[in-house]
């Protein structure tokens, strides 16, 4: 048996909060007797009787509070202790029922109350982003960083804080990613599985989880590093460090990189670290050279079509040939197969109609688009027809993204439908969390109108689409794609395809239409 | 054979996330099972850019130089506000206790020059002109004043504090309480009670006849109690007080019975029974009087923590009428000011909102100690001040809590859990949330004389914080790009170009 006190100078407590703790660490193991006083003389001759007043609080006065405790030993003597001063210290308890526990404003109140974060998803007005990320990052917590208009020299010192704290910072831009199953930003609903993806394009990123999904593939991690990560100012670090992060884990198995062609020396940079890598790298920098890919010792794909179904050939356990392909041939001419569903849109076209008018709400979907339509009709020929990104800062100054909120491309699908040039109109569908929650539906309006314009200037119009989406997404892309296909919509399964169907009724539909002059010429003459 | 797939993982457990700006975005991660704040965030400072970059860069942070020093600035700073323990040794005057000596006037708040002076700054200025014999009529003191013939400065730069216009002259009587852990010493007048009084601009024969007492008997005795008695630990006392529905500021009921029942037998014992009897009736009638006890002890506990570089914990919050005034620990004599409003609060019959002088006074001192406004929860008798409910008592003295350190476990509040008074106001803390100190006040009327015409709470402007950010930032070498070259180059991104700006 063993007598501790602690005596804390000039600290008043009411009697009745002194007893409710003294009861609490009487209860304790090891502690027969517990007592918490103030040390007037009355209380210090109580505790004297009771056999409490330890020589620590001989000198305790009336202000002083003292607490004792007899212990069997030591250490639970300590610890009744340190759990008085504790109940002291007056950690105040949560709200009880009926109480509003106010919402918290900083990011310093909400990981605190998490009791630590792994990620911030930062999405306020760019201004106010930076400072914001900072905060995270000092904190040790990950930044998915939506908010756009963030400078370069702001984006260049915060992925160097995040670098040497071994941290992530996706963005700024950054419009999708999937940690540890978790959908952050435009997120599909996609299977989880032992594929890594790295991208710092949005729609790019989405398109290639969608199709793994669909190959009966998984995505282990999605990460988003903002669109001007390869930028030679940037320099590709946080694509570097996502490689290493990936590299790193045992579920990641493979991986694929998605970008526009970056500056030639991050190219350089982001290839050889990705060759020296232990877990095979597919590498879809969209318009860049395959035979560079190819000479890092890394796989090319020229689409994300072509990279999803690569990486999910490599997820199967298909073998890499010397030629650097992947499992069966992958379909890397969708101009080809797209003949046949083509045929009947072709048919109807009244001459004079020869363009497409592309008309996306995802950027690097407009992108491949674009690359699509130059390898299908000659890069000269392509320049003739129109692919507009809707979601640039250009047509969103002031209006909410064509993803969120799709009235300015059903606009210029009726003002496409009035010029009688058009022969097609080239669609992409995103899905996911953040997206309207039924765009098919919101499309298929503006096309019935278009549609009914062009055919009271005696036209038909070919609508073509691809849906970015799985069926476990909010919108379920089968039922998104029943609602387009009942329209009339040719639906292709990616946007490579739907691109190589557009190109291949527009090639068809321009050679009639420089027939078709002299037909009416001869027909004419007599 | 095949193995079980490893499943991958960045995270040790389930994702926490924080999600700060689009709502939206908290839904499709809370519904794969992430845990998630969402912040109810707005743009810091009030959407200046610069302040907001600046207060990111002296965030807490280890790995950091500048991040290291300001943590370990506050943790010291907090740590001696806690330890803090006045104690009341003595009354004597002015001239003698605080070496306040020629035509020195001191006034609450920030400094401010004779002519930009409230109405009842003025006012007060005049009566204690008159009280001290520097002149023979208001007229006279007005033109000595006009001329320059009186120097006038804040209190706190004389470790003193003052209620309302907070006057103090060389001949007045103040008490002197001693921080016994830091040896800090702070001073204040003695309070004068309701209606007619000084502090509120008032200078007829018997407000100047009550400072002729309070010189003359008042003063004299309770210093000879006292000198009886021994020193009075104002920390033990105020923490009974809070627990008997004071909150050191606008309820001063408590502890003003607790300090008489103290003193009054050594009053009785060190002089004769008519001054006796005149003393304590005084005491008696004046539920306020602990109020200038609660303010000198705050102070001499915030004085202990003052000037430890790099520490944004805020040392004074004080009004002269026209402007709001702040200091930090860090940012040594400067003062950060915002023009000062009008309380919200409830008026005595007769007067209203236009009548109101802009708020006034160093009683804010308590607030920046943690009690006042930031111990509303110990005082639901007075949260009718601003029309509210006992349960909005608690929620001010919650939120409180998160612009504070921590808790001052000497002053336990009952309501709470017993959890400690809100301690330490950390102006980052402030800026960063925009949840401003609340500050219980009485409500002087505009005019000079007319003295309190309501109570209720103010908000502290959030302004002087920002420019308290500004200032300490500049303390430190942190530009909102970044660290300048002429201090040794921060742990983290030194590399790093400034941020265009």
């Amino acid at each position: 048996m063993t007598v501790h006190a602690r005596v804390f100078r000039n600290s008043y407590r009411d009697s009745v909060e002194l007893m409710r703790i003294a009861a609490e660490i009487e209860g304790l193991g090891g502690i027969t007797r517990a007592g918490l006083v103030m040390a007037t003389p009355a209380n210090r001759e109580v505790l004297t009787e009771a056999g409490l007043l330890a020589e620590a609080a001989l000198d305790a006065g009336p202000n002083d509070l003292v607490v004792a405790v007899a212990a069997d030993d030591d250490g639970a003597a300590n610890i009744a202790l340190d759990r008085a001063a504790e109940r002291l210290s007056g950690t105040e308890e949560g709200p009880t029922a009926g109480e509003t526990r106010t919402s918290w404003r900083t990011i310093a109140e909400g990981v605190a109350d998490l009791g630590g974060a792994d990620v911030a998803l930062i999405s306020t007005p760019g201004t106010y982003a930076t400072a914001e990320a900072f905060k995270a990052l000092k904190r040790g917590v990950n930044v998915f960083l939506f908010s756009d208009n963030v400078p370069i020299e702001d984006e260049i010192e915060l992925k160097s804080l995040a670098v040497s704290r071994d941290l992530l910072l996706m963005g700024p831009d950054c419009g999708t990613a999937i940690l540890d199953g978790v959908p952050l930003g435009f997120a599909n609903a996609v299977r989880r599985g032992d594929i890594g993806l790295i991208g710092a394009s949005g729609t790019g990123l989405q398109q290639v989880s969608c199709l793994i999904d669909r190959a009966g593939a998984g995505v282990s991690q999605a990460i988003g590093v903002g669109g001007r990560d390869l930028d030679a100012r940037v320099g590709g670090t946080m694509m570097l460090a996502a490689l290493r992060r990936l590299d790193a884990d045992p579920g990641t198995r493979v991986i694929v990189l998605i970008s526009k062609p970056p500056a030639e020396a991050v190219a350089r940079l982001v290839l050889e670290a990705a060759g020296s890598l232990k877990t095979p790298v597919v590498v879809n920098f969209l318009g860049g050279d395959p035979a560079v890919v190819r000479a890092s010792g890394l796989i090319p794909a020229r689409t994300f079509e072509a990279a999803a179904d690569t990486a999910a050939a490599l997820s199967r356990g298909e073998a890499i040939s010397d030629d650097g392909t992947v499992g069966a041939p992958v379909d890397d001419d969708p101009f080809g197969s797209a003949r046949e569903v083509a045929g009947p849109a072709i048919a109807s076209l009244q001459p004079g109609q020869w363009r497409i008018r592309g008309l996306f709400a995802g950027g690097s979907l407009s992108g491949e688009a674009k690359l699509v339509l130059g390898w299908a009709l000659g890069a000269e020929a392509a320049k003739a027809h129109e692919v507009l990104d809707l979601g640039d800062d250009e047509y969103t100054v002031g209006r909410p993204h064509p993803m969120i909120d799709p009235r300015l491309r059903n606009e210029h699908i009726v003002a496409a439908a009035d010029d009688p040039s058009t022969a097609v109109i080239l669609l992409d569908v995103v899905l996911g969390y953040g997206a309207h929650v039924d765009p098919a539906g919101a499309l298929v309006r503006a096309i019935r109108d278009a549609r009914q314009r062009a055919a009271q200037a005696g036209r038909s119009l070919a609508v073509v689409a691809s849906v970015c989406g799985t069926d476990a997404d909010p919108q379920d892309r089968s039922r998104q794609e029943a609602i387009l296909a009942a329209a009339g919509v040719i639906l292709a399964p990616s946007n490579a395809q739907a691109a190589g169907i557009a190109a291949s009724i527009a090639a068809a539909a321009t050679s009639r239409t420089e027939e078709h002059p002299r037909h009416t010429a001869i027909g004419a003459a007599p | 054979m095949t193995t079980e797939p490893t499943v991958s993982r960045l995270f040790p457990t389930d994702v926490r996330a924080v999600n700060v700006g689009l709502a939206m975005f908290a839904e499709a991660p809370a519904a794969h099972g992430a845990t998630m704040a969402a912040l109810d965030w707005r743009p810091p400072a009030e959407g200046d850019r610069e302040v907001g970059l600046l207060l990111a860069r002296i965030e807490d942070d280890p790995a950091d130089r500048v991040g290291r020093q300001v943590g370990a600035a506050n943790a010291e700073a907090l740590s001696r506000l806690l330890a803090a323990q006045p104690l009341l040794l003595d009354v004597r005057p002015a001239s003698e206790a605080m070496g306040l000596v020629g035509r020195t006037l001191l006034h609450s708040g920030p400094p401010i020059a004779w002519d930009r002076m409230c109405g009842p700054v003025r006012g007060a200025i005049v009566g204690a002109i008159l009280f001290e014999g520097w002149a023979a009529s208001a007229e006279e003191a007005e033109a000595l004043a006009d001329s320059g013939g009186v120097e006038f400065e804040p209190c706190h730069h004389h470790a003193a504090v003052g209620p309302m216009a907070g006057v103090v002259s060389p001949s007045m009587p103040v008490v002197v309480v001693e921080n016994a852990a830091a040896g800090t010493r702070a001073h204040a007048t003695l309070n004068e009670g309701l209606g007619k009084v000084l502090r509120f601009g008032a200078y007829d024969a018997s407000v100047l006849d009550r400072l002729r007492w309070f010189r003359d008997v008042l003063g004299p005795t309770l210093s000879a109690a006292l000198q009886a008695s021994g020193p009075i630990d104002l920390r033990s006392l105020t923490g009974q007080a809070l627990q008997m529905g004071d909150e050191g500021h606008n309820r001063n009921i408590a502890a003003t019975s607790l300090f008489v029942r103290m003193l009054a037998p050594w009053i009785v014992r060190t002089t004769d029974t008519a001054t006796a009897a005149g003393v304590l009736d005084f005491l008696r009638a004046n539920d306020h009087f602990f109020l200038n006890l609660s303010m000198a002890a705050c102070k001499s506990a915030l004085d202990a923590a003052h000037g430890i570089p790099g520490s944004s914990v805020v040392t004074a919050m004080s009004r002269n009428g026209v402007d709001f005034g702040i200091r930090l620990s860090g940012t040594g004599d400067q003062w950060f000011t915002s023009p000062v409003g009008v309380p919200d609060g409830l008026y005595f019959p007769g007067y209203g909102p236009e009548d109101a002088n802009p708020d006034l006074g160093d009683s804010a001192i308590t607030e920046t100690f943690g009690i006042g406004g930031f111990a509303m929860a110990a005082a639901p008798a007075i949260v009718r001040f601003v029309g509210g409910t006992a349960a909005d008592a608690l929620e001010f003295t919650r939120l409180m809590g998160r612009i504070t350190l921590g808790r001052n476990p000497s002053y336990a509040l009952p309501s709470l859990a017993f959890a400690g008074t809100p301690t330490g106001i950390d102006a980052r803390r402030v800026v960063d949330s925009g949840i401003a100190p609340v500050i219980n006040t009485g409500i002087a009327h505009r005019q000079a004389g007319v003295g309190q015409i309501g109570a209720g709470i103010a908000r502290a402007p959030l302004g002087c914080f920002a420019e308290g950010i500004r200032g300490l930032a500049a303390t430190l070498g942190i530009t909102p790009g970044g660290a300048t070259a002429a201090e040794p180059a921060a742990a983290v991104g030194s590399a790093a170009t400034g941020l265009g700006r």
